[in-house]
């Protein structure tokens, strides 16, 4: 494989890394707040979180264009106060990437934090633990597992997004192309070859990440 | 110890807890059958619960007042919980939950002393132990050990025999009287047994679908109780 396929792979791997890196905490802080407070609007925001899950993604990313363009409140806002511009670049990628992920990792922690019995962190409260120190000491002790799996799954969604990216970063060579986007790319060139080792690849990192995650979920299995 | 729940209203389904209680005994039996609200109760002294309407005081401060929009959170009450399963958290050794609570105490505000809890309980020989390698019976004793350390005020003790066969329960009644002797501290003790209660409580308060029934000594209470028992099992027509 030649220099620029190579720097796709590396590319298409840090930009997941770092988007699952970006939504880790709040995607943990949201699915605790679902799983252990009642709010007013929480039914709401739940729906609004799973959206980018059941969302055509080219619609996602229509939707972080009109945001994220120089004409959209939170581009704009961007351009003007700090000169930044995010559309076509790669920083477009980590946004998209993020957000058609988020949705995985909540679920990920959100069902973890929902099997933990109530009981230790009330008990832990009456041994006189403040509600953080329990969250430390007790929540995420246990609960660590099925954040990794949810994490692990976000990041294999990464991996392979599509629809979003390529509305919001372009498919620009040498810039914001990664794995999914060299596939399609290749195949509208009639580059079969080139396409077939990009497939390979992103089947070869789908499979190790997913399976990984099944292995930390077979193991809570075990424990439980 | 005084404990006053007071205007308590708290909706639990098919019916609500409605209390107005003074509890002034060293320890005090919840009695009821199951569902009739008991566990809700130690709840709420616990201040696990949200509640509506309530006012609850120990030995004159003020844990809940809705009027006055007073709720003290459950780690500033200092009351030591044992929930029916124990409830010990699995990823800590037995040492570790044992120190949960101890070492959030100041040292110079520690009565009860890591020895002390380990010798009564009998439970040094397991300090090393993960909790999943423990027997019904220890985690019991390890839960309680956890409890005294972290220095309550009161203890809630929910139906720690539940669930244990009638050998083991009567060879955890003197772990269960030890606590309450020789460390001093209140407790309330929930349970569906009469028999528990006539051993170790000295008060009984009768709890029936949200509602305190009765209140008094054990001894008056269980009388008539038993009586009436033995009515209800009578027969309504003799066998043929």
């Amino acid at each position: 494989m030649d220099s620029e396929a190579w720097r796709i792979i590396w590319f298409t791997l840090a930009v997941a890394l770092a988007s699952t890196a970006l939504i880790l905490a709040p995607s943990v802080a949201l699915a605790w707040l679902l799983a252990r407070r009642e709010w007013r609007g929480k039914s709401l925001v739940e729906t609004l979180v799973s959206l980018p899950l059941v969302m055509p993604p080219v619609a996602v990313g229509l939707v972080l264009l009109k945001l994220l363009g120089r004409r959209g409140v939170v581009g704009g806002f961007l351009h003007n106060a700090f000169a930044l511009d995010i559309v076509f670049t790669w920083k477009a990628v980590l946004i998209a990437l993020a957000v058609m992920s988020f949705p995985l990792a909540v679920r990920g922690a959100r069902l973890t934090f929902e099997g933990i019995n109530p009981r230790f962190e009330q008990v832990a409260r009456t041994l006189g633990a403040t509600q953080w120190r329990v969250f430390w000491t007790i929540t995420l002790p246990l609960g660590w597992r099925g954040i990794m799996g949810g994490a692990l799954l976000a990041f294999a969604r990464a991996l392979g997004e599509f629809g979003a990216t390529i509305l919001v970063a372009g498919n620009i060579p040498g810039r914001t192309t990664t794995l999914a986007l060299a596939i399609f790319r290749n195949v509208e060139l009639g580059n079969d070859v080139a396409a077939f080792r990009f497939m390979l690849c992103s089947v070869i990192f789908a499979f190790a990440t997913v399976w990984t995650s099944e292995l930390i979920f077979a193991r809570r299995r075990r424990l439980a | 110890m005084n404990l006053r729940l007071k205007d308590i209203h708290l909706p639990l389904g098919a019916f609500a807890l409605e209390l107005d209680l003074v509890i002034t005994r060293r320890a005090t039996g919840i009695f009821g059958a199951s569902g009739a609200g008991k566990t809700s109760l130690l709840d709420l002294v616990a201040g696990l619960r949200h509640l509506d309407r309530a006012h609850i005081e120990l030995d004159g401060e003020v844990f809940t007042d809705t009027k006055r929009r007073i709720a003290v959170p459950p780690h500033r009450r200092r009351i030591g919980y044992v929930p029916q399963d124990g409830a010990l958290f699995p990823h800590l050794t037995v040492r570790e939950n044992l120190h949960y609570g101890f070492d959030l105490i100041p040292p110079e505000e520690r009565r009860i002393s890591f020895e002390q809890v380990t010798r009564a309980l009998e439970i040094a020989a397991l300090l090393d132990r993960r909790i999943d390698f423990l027997s019904g019976g220890e985690k019991r004793r390890v839960a309680c050990g956890r409890a005294l350390l972290a220095q309550p005020r009161l203890l809630l003790l929910d139906e720690p025999l539940a669930g244990l066969d009638s050998g083991l329960k009567s060879r955890f009644m003197p772990y269960l009287l030890r606590l309450r002797d020789e460390f001093g501290i209140p407790m309330l003790y929930v349970t569906h047994e009469a028999g528990e209660l006539v051993e170790l409580c000295e008060e009984v308060v009768v709890i029936d679908r949200g509602r305190c029934i009765a209140q008094g000594p054990v001894a008056d209470l269980f009388e008539e109780r038993m009586e009436r028992r033995h009515e209800l099992r009578r027969p309504a027509k003799p066998p043929l």
